[in-house]
């Protein structure tokens, strides 16, 4: 990866529970071999999978373009949902809009952001009510 | 606590994986909220779940968690125990409910001190 570095695309699917996190997944097993540290995958798949869930969840489904070069790995989750009303807010621990039909496949916890936040160590939400929301992570390597 | 102990323990049947039985669990989360699960990161855990579909699979993935056991009988369909046997988790059913399952496993020495 001298110099260089790795970007990956992928399009998030809308409503499809049984294949939700593939991208995450495909994402996770690529870090793995390029023989990147355990801890490092772990935040980063966590986050990932997390903002992948909330594409599927809330926004009809989304893209997801990874880039992982020698110092950092940057995931940005793109939607073109109902944006989110109040940030602050959604960030909150156990705040969550999910409908009931997500609670019961275990998610709409009110965790996904906050666990998008514990576990990157830059996260960026640009988001606009009725357009879409884009959220960039980036987890560092060294 | 070695993963034949826990398969002793919670009369427990294999349903996928378990092929490593001297693999071993220093800790383990009950939780049917996967972001929950996502939040407390340990080592060589182990997950009780009442909650049965293929984002549990998944969550268990991201989380690097080797071992899920469905707690109350439940039974994952096949497109579950083919996702986890495609990830290397192995899946374990017991006909323990939540509460008592993890009470087992805690008071035979598992008590998530250790990882």
């Amino acid at each position: 990866m001298s110099g260089n570095s790795i970007k990956l695309h992928y399009e998030i699917p809308a409503e499809d529970f049984s294949i939700a996190g593939e991208a995450s997944s495909n994402v996770k097993r690529i870090l793995s071999q390029l023989g990147i540290n355990p801890v490092i995958i772990k935040k980063a798949a966590i986050s990932m999978y997390e903002a992948e869930m909330n594409a599927v969840i809330h926004a009809g489904g989304g893209t997801a373009d990874i880039d992982i070069s020698q110092e950092k790995i940057v995931v940005k989750i793109s939607d073109n949902g109902p944006g989110i009303e109040d940030v602050d807010l959604a960030m909150q621990e156990g705040y969550s809009t999910a409908p009931d039909n997500i609670r019961e496949l275990g998610f709409g916890a009110g965790m996904g952001l906050p666990n998008m936040k514990r576990y990157s160590d830059e996260i960026t939400i640009d988001t606009e009510v009725g357009k879409g929301t884009t959220v960039t992570m980036v987890v560092y390597i060294r | 606590m070695k993963l034949r102990e826990i398969i002793s323990i919670l009369e427990a049947e294999v349903l996928a994986g378990g092929e490593n039985l001297d693999l071993n669990i220093l800790s383990a989360c009950g939780a049917d909220l996967m972001s929950d699960v996502m939040a407390f990161v340990k080592d060589s855990v182990l997950l009780l779940t009442g909650l049965v579909n293929p984002q549990v699979v998944r969550t268990a993935e991201m989380m690097d968690i080797k071992v899920i056991v469905f707690v109350r009988g439940k039974n994952p369909g096949q497109n579950i125990i083919d996702l986890a046997n495609e990830k290397g988790i192995t899946i374990l059913a017991t006909k323990y409910p939540m509460f008592i399952a993890c009470g087992k496993l805690y008071s035979s020495g598992l008590t998530g001190r250790g990882g």
